[in-house]
């Protein structure tokens, strides 16, 4: 008996140049390169607002009240004669900075209490309870009571927001730990001496970004529209800081006279939860496959 | 019944036997987004009345897809796109989609391997075995429902009586799949396509289920395709065997004819790799198994020439130039190698 | 290949007495225990330095769960286990780590052993970095060692394991287990999700390297011949039970157990000339729920005597390292048993 090691035939693919990749890519999922552009308009616009908009949002001009657009007023101006257009441009900011920030805390403390409650079963129960509980705490009172409590600030909205979306990634992270832990390569992993953590770190959550990633674009489609919400409503956003929700708000009671007040960024937030949706649809087709079949 | 010369020519009879299928050049591609999948590329093979015909061949060689087509049940982006299909003479691929329903299960019924799948999980075995029956026959519902329970009994369920009350989430492996070939069986059909039937059970249920096939088979004159990678199975149950790799049929011929005389390297290669038990007496310590070096190529870039030149021992040039054609070889004997001589020599040198 | 089975006055490499594992069956809101699977139910067996010990039986018998047992990737009911004469099945988790060094395990499933994110060169190298063996550079050139042990390119070092076919995955899982040059491996089902063609391959690969690295193996699988061509001894297991256990030669030749003799004429043969006497078993493997009384095979037997209903056979030896537990075996008799069902054999083999 020799030992020989069998020749292994098969054909080598030559490896392909990065633009080739990015052209294949692009070709199969268009939604994600179509909301990515538009979003990554909107965080232009956001970052450079004072080059798009020269002037001042809060500058008050009681002379040119409720212009209509014109050339000089690209979104016409308001009941106090602040330029429509500079305000929606520096709204952005607002809107992007609390569904960015939102998306980003939910999903980091989310992914932490997920993984361990999904992994470590003895603090799975005690933990889940506290979620449903907090799952029950709507956002608008949170935001409300700490209002009242504090003072209106853009990181207090944030707050507000994030709190009751924790637990939905709790539960999204811990379902999908829960599955990747009865897989073969995890009980591979145990067998092969790796430590604990490095079984959580290395095996477990790689496994659980590409749903995490799905689930923080929609995050931050909702909290961008909670933002608008709150904000409308006098719950959100201080009236001296220029969110989308506080123009429409002002807005509103002269929306039979000078509909521009509202309308224009009321476009700008559906164009953004439209280009944040777009771009979460097409992640979740292009890294699950199979959900995509599904739907 | 001997069918020891069952492929002297085409035509509907061989030896005063009627051919019940026949499938001529059959091409079923997969069009998918990265190019044409030729899972079926050019297949011909029929079954005579009452014959056991072994379709042989490792996963990805088309032998399952072959037999879909037969019922015409490719999905998309499948398709048939050449190839005639006959049952009693009568073209399958020219039928209405009507038509064709009235032909599955009744002139044509098929097991598959995993019989959950298979089975409606919330319906009793009886209602699920009766409505075929009224389907295809016409029968009352209290007849066909009698007639359920007399299938049963036939596939030697123990206390059928009961047990078309069940569910088949009720039943173990082997009696699921006893309750298929039930189904399969109780409109009459000319031919029953098993595929890879007996491949999730065990070996003592596998016994089981083989022995009441070939019964039934005597019992009911059906034909039977049996679409398998145990070259074990075919062994014992069929009296032909096809042996096809990468969507083509590589040999052909008489059970006994191709274990005592492989043509086609491949076959003599599938044969020699295989550990085998009946030898465990007259050996102590065990060689090496031979092995075929590298894998089944992409179905998606086939190499030119033979499928199986990159991994065969006796390739020549002309292996990866030219594509063999498949040929009689011998009396009933058909293979598509350039060296078929040299292979017979060395299977038994 | 030297006979490695009942050396004497040496330490064997793995013993494992009297394992038993039940699972639990919860039921309510209470998750009240109302019932236990009996998946492995007394099972004693020996592997001798450089021994391969294939260990058969059908689906449900509880092959798989010895070995997970064994390995402590499941924690036993009872029993002990040792290894190289060290008991390890009352350490805990992070006790039996050294130990988990010199026993490691090829899986079934080569898709799904393997961390889809994880590329083929860091799978392999994992075990090293896990026990501090190689980091780095060594590690690398370590690895690569590796895969051209198991017959794979350098270049597949970066790939990914979906880029691979599952002959290859299984030559993945194979170095993976090499990698921290275990004395042990146990091999659950490790071929039988590969294409007959493949199957050869890795079941030379897995000869070669025994021969090389003095390993042994537990090889867990259901298909006989398989485990005829590997092992030098075999344990049958029916319901959670051995039934019989001996060198590989006499169990094939000679079974002494009514269902290894089932069992093995069940097993179609390549050959259509060949006609044998077949048993073909009636009804389906019960419940390891609720086993049967007595002997667990009376249900099926077909030699089953009144007896058999309510006292369990005792495991015996029927001959110098032939163990079967079957009411009809006694020792002495079996060889008359054997020479009249089988008249080529003519001395007990060695």
């Amino acid at each position: 008996m020799t030992a020989t090691t069998p020749a292994i035939i098969d054909i080598i693919e030559p490896p392909k140049p990065l633009s080739r990749i990015v052209y294949e890519f692009a070709r199969r999922n268009p939604t994600v390169i179509f909301g990515s552009s538009l979003l990554l308009g909107m965080v232009i616009i956001a970052i450079f607002a004072p080059l798009f908009a020269p002037g001042d949002p809060l500058a008050l001009a009681p002379a040119r009240r409720l212009r209509p657009p014109q050339e000089a007023y690209w979104f016409g101006t308001d009941m106090f004669g602040r330029d429509v257009y500079t305000r929606t441009i520096y709204g952005a900011r607002i809107s992007l900075i609390v569904g960015i920030s939102v998306s980003a805390l939910s999903t980091i403390v989310g992914l932490f209490i997920g993984l361990l409650s999904g992994y470590v079963r003895i603090i799975d129960a005690i933990i889940m309870r506290i979620m449903d509980g907090l799952m029950a705490i709507p956002g608008i009172l949170l935001a409300i009571a700490m209002m009242a409590l504090t003072k209106a600030s853009v990181e207090n909205v944030i707050i507000a927001i994030t709190i009751p979306e924790i637990p939905r990634v709790v539960r999204l992270v811990r379902g999908v730990v829960l599955q990747i832990r009865e897989q073969p390569y995890i009980e591979a992993a145990q067998s092969i001496g790796t430590r604990f953590h490095r079984v959580l770190l290395k095996h477990i959550l790689p496994n659980v970004m590409a749903p995490i990633i799905v689930q923080a674009t929609y995050i931050c489609a909702a909290a961008v529209l909670i933002e608008a919400g709150l904000s409308f409503l006098g719950a959100g956003t201080p009236p001296n800081i220029p969110s989308w929700g506080n123009i429409m708000a002002e807005g509103r009671t002269f929306f039979q006279i000078a509909f521009w007040i509202i309308l224009f960024p009321g476009l700008f937030l559906s164009v953004t939860v439209l280009a944040i949706n777009l771009l979460g649809d097409g992640l979740r087709d292009a890294l699950d496959p199979r959900l995509a079949r599904r739907m | 019944m001997t069918q020891a010369q069952t492929m002297e020519r085409p035509g509907q009879t061989v030896g005063g036997v009627e051919k019940v299928l026949e499938i001529e050049d059959l091409k079923t591609h997969f069009f998918t987004r990265d190019g044409v999948v030729r899972a079926v590329d050019g297949v011909s093979y029929h079954v005579l009345k009452g014959e056991t015909l072994g379709v042989v061949g490792e996963s990805g060689c088309g032998k399952s897809v072959t037999a879909l087509s037969v019922l015409r049940l490719i999905a998309k982006p499948g398709r048939i796109v050449q190839g005639k299909i006959k049952i009693s003479g009568r073209n399958l691929l020219e039928l209405s989609e009507e038509e064709m329903r009235s032909i599955r299960g009744n002139d044509i019924s098929m097991i598959f391997q995993e019989p959950m799948t298979s089975l409606n999980p919330v319906l009793t075995l009886g209602r699920q075995i009766a409505e075929t029956i009224m389907l295809h026959q016409g029968l009352s519902k209290k007849d066909a429902w009698d007639k359920s329970v007399e299938m049963l009994k036939l596939v030697r369920i123990p206390e059928a009586e009961r047990r078309v009350h069940e569910y088949p989430f009720q039943m173990s492996g082997g009696m699921r799949q006893r309750v298929m070939i039930a189904m399969a069986l109780s409109c009459n059909p000319k031919v029953l396509l098993a595929d890879e039937p007996t491949t999730a059970l065990d070996v003592t249920i596998q016994a089981q289920i083989l022995h009441l096939m070939l019964e039934l088979k005597e019992k009911l004159g059906t034909a039977i395709v049996l679409i398998t990678h145990d070259l074990g199975v075919v062994a014992e149950t069929c009296q032909r065997i096809v042996v096809m790799y990468a969507g083509k049929k590589v040999e052909e011929a008489t059970a006994d004819e191709l274990f005592e005389r492989p043509l086609h390297p491949y076959t003599v290669g599938l044969m020699k790799s295989i550990p085998r038990l009946d030898r465990a007496a007259t050996t102590e310590h065990p060689g090496r198994l031979m092995e075929i070096p590298g894998m089944v190529p992409s179905l998606k870039n086939m190499p030119p020439g033979c499928a199986f030149a990159p991994r065969c021992s006796f390739a020549t040039e002309r292996c990866r130039r030219e594509v063999p054609a498949f040929e009689m070889k011998a009396s009933g004997h058909y293979s598509a190698c350039f060296n078929s001589d040299k292979v017979a020599e060395i299977y038994h040198g | 290949m030297a006979e490695a089975s009942g050396a004497q006055g040496r330490t064997p490499l793995l013993e494992v007495k009297n394992l038993k594992k039940h699972f639990p069956i919860r039921k309510g809101i209470l998750s009240r225990v109302s019932g236990h699977v009996y998946a492995v139910d007394g099972v004693s067996f020996q592997i001798g330095h450089g021994e391969t010990l294939g260990l058969v039986g059908e689906s449900g018998c509880g092959k798989s769960t010895v070995g997970k047992a064994v390995l402590k990737l499941i924690d036993p009911t009872a029993g002990e286990v040792y290894l190289k004469g060290k008991k390890i099945s009352d350490l805990g988790q992070l006790e039996i780590r050294p130990y988990r060094r010199d026993m490691q395990v090829i899986f079934q499933d080569p898709y799904s052993s393997l961390n889809p994110r994880m590329s083929a060169g860091e799978i392999v190298g994992e075990p090293m970095y896990n026990y501090g063996l190689a980091f780095g550079k060594e590690k690398e050139e370590k690895t690569r060692q590796l895969f051209a042990r198991v017959g794979l390119r350098a270049e597949h070092m970066l790939k990914y394991p979906h880029e691979f076919s599952g002959g290859q995955r299984q030559r993945l899982g194979i170095a993976r287990a090499l990698a921290v040059n275990p004395s042990l491996i146990i091999g659950d089902e490790p071929v039988s999700a590969l294409d007959v063609s493949v199957q050869a391959q890795v079941i030379n690969l897995m000869m070669d390297l025994q021969q090389e690295f003095k390993l042994s193996y537990l090889f867990v699988a259901h298909d006989l011949a398989v485990v005829e061509h590997i092992s030098h001894r075999v344990a049958v297991m029916y319901l959670g039970k051995i039934v019989e256990m001996t060198d590989k030669r006499t169990l094939f030749t000679s079974p002494q157990h009514p269902y290894t003799e089932a069992l093995l004429s069940a097993v179609p043969i390549p050959s259509p000339k060949m006609k044998r006497k077949r048993i073909i078993l009636t009804g389906d493997v019960p419940s390891p729920i609720r086993p049967p009384p007595g002997c667990r095979f009376h249900t099926r037997c077909p030699y089953v005597m009144d007896h058999c209903k309510v006292a369990e056979p005792p495991m015996q030896e029927v001959e110098p390292g032939h163990l079967v537990a079957c009411h009809l075996r006694q020792p002495g008799q079996a060889l008359a048993a054997a020479a009249a069902s089988n008249p080529a054999l003519t001395a007990p083999a060695h």
